[in-house]
């Protein structure tokens, strides 16, 4: 099986840009004071790409890829 | 066999218990280790800091962690406004407490014990700095106090290890949490001040502790602190805190990370961690607080919400302007009557909100209001424009 991976925000780090949002609204929406929030479950693959660029792109770096995990559904 | 309570012992109003009448009393300090884990997992103790989490799992997982550098704190921080209990304990039963931390250390391989204060708590730091003081010399170089300022958010495990690492008492990103990664990188046992004290005597009787200590707050004639049979209907207690002063409208359970209960349901409700995790409900930080008819519950839950919105360490976007939006709301449903508009808003942004802070004080917020319009369902919907009034 090929790696799965999720985003995930420190919510420390985040000062509410939005870039996220804007290369990857897919999976990121931003709620009324314009902090983002994440699709939760696995990247699909053909989302990869995007994904990469809002992790790389963010300007306080507060947005990761990691392994997916199984358990948590919550929107973060 | 007798009955061992947190607050045996001498005449309460006699100030701290020292070492030597603490040690006449209770006998030696029982030795901590492994078997003192597997004890801790079947009396099934849950920490008394709020979260009820299972004492006996933390310190399985911390000791699998330690490599003989782990860290245990003593939170006294106690930053709940209504809650006394850890400073009833912390004034008069000083060495409970750090025999229940010398245990932790010694069954998790710690070297450090921290003794986590409220800064506001004095008579609290005088007794545990004069019970520090008389210990053996190979305990008291393990302990250190470190005063903890007066906010809400101190007392979050996260915001320990901060401020001992660091000097901020702001709660930070978890993963890891502090047993995990904790002060100076090493796994951290952070426990409320009662837990370790219920830890001392269960130490040396090997049995569960039966009583726990709660603070009734509110409308009742004399207000303070108890300590009751664990499974006491609430009704007792509120009758041992002299009785409701006025006709009771509802009860909140736990602090103000709690729930709402109207009084006719919360009079038999049991007092009890686990009873009451049953029901949905829980113990939290113990304190009941009685609201009185005679209180608009609306504007009890504005100002309350206010607070919490203030408490926020304003370090994750979604708490500190969430929760201000949140409080506004009430706000003006308190001042200038229900808008359904508001209404819809506080449901949206609850959902919002919720889940998106690096520690919990969020969710505690949210869940605060979430009970509350559901218990004052009807105050929400229908809540007139009140005059100016001074909250």
């Amino acid at each position: 099986m090929t790696k799965q991976f999720e985003l995930v925000v420190d919510r420390i780090k985040c000062d509410g840009r939005g870039l996220c949002a804007e290369i990857l609204p897919e999976l990121i929406r931003l709620d009324s004071w314009g902090y983002p929030i994440i699709t939760p479950g696995p990247i699909p693959e053909h989302l990869m790409g995007l994904a990469e660029r809002a992790v790389d792109d963010c300007p306080v770096l507060a947005i990761a890829l990691r392994r997916a995990q199984a358990q948590k559904a919550k929107p973060r | 066999m007798s009955l061992l309570r947190l607050l045996s012992g001498p005449d309460l109003s006699t100030g701290p218990e020292r070492l030597r009448d603490h040690a006449n009393r209770l006998g030696p300090l029982p030795k901590g280790g492994p078997a003192l884990i597997e004890v801790l997992v079947r009396t099934g103790l849950t920490g008394r800091g709020g979260a009820a989490f299972p004492v006996g799992l933390k310190w399985r997982a911390v000791a699998a962690g330690s490599q003989g550098t782990a860290v245990v704190i003593a939170n006294g921080a106690e930053g709940e406004p209504h809650s006394k209990k850890d400073r009833l304990l912390m004034t008069t039963r000083p060495h409970l407490i750090l025999d229940g931390a010398l245990l932790a250390a010694a069954s998790v391989h710690a070297k450090q014990i921290v003794l986590y204060i409220g800064e506001a708590h004095h008579a609290a730091l005088r007794s545990m700095s004069q019970a520090v003081a008389e210990r053996p010399d190979h305990e008291r170089r393990m302990m250190r106090i470190v005063a903890a300022p007066a906010r809400y958010v101190a007392g979050d495990s996260s915001a320990t290890v901060h401020l001992v690492d660091t000097g901020i008492a702001t709660p930070t990103t978890a993963p890891p949490s502090p047993r995990e990664r904790g002060v100076g990188g090493a796994a951290t046992l952070v426990h409320n001040v009662e837990t370790l004290a219920h830890i001392a005597l269960i130490a040396r009787t090997g049995v569960a502790t039966e009583t726990l200590l709660i603070t009734v707050a509110g409308a009742v004639r004399t207000p303070g602190v108890l300590e009751l049979q664990a499974g006491t209907p609430l009704s007792e207690a509120v009758q041992l805190a002299g009785g409701a002063s006025y006709p009771a409208r509802a009860v909140l359970l736990g602090g103000y990370f709690g729930q709402w209960v109207e009084a006719e349901a919360a009079w038999s409700l049991p007092i009890d961690p686990h009873a009451l995790r049953e029901r949905g409900l829980s113990l939290g930080c113990g304190v009941i607080g009685v609201l009185p008819t005679s209180h608009c519950p609306v504007c009890e839950v504005a100002g309350i919400m206010r607070f919490l919105a203030s408490e926020s360490s304003a370090q994750c976007g979604p708490c500190f302007f969430g929760l201000r939006a949140l409080a506004d709301a009430c706000t003006r449903i308190a001042e200038r009557g229900t808008d359904p508009g508001d209404l819809q808003r506080l449901q949206r942004w609850s959902a919002e909100v919720l889940g998106r802070g690096a520690c919990k004080h969020p969710d505690g917020a949210v869940m605060f209001l979430r009970s509350a319009m559901k218990t004052f369902g009807d105050d929400f919907a229908q809540h007139p424009a009140h005059q100016r009034r001074s909250a």
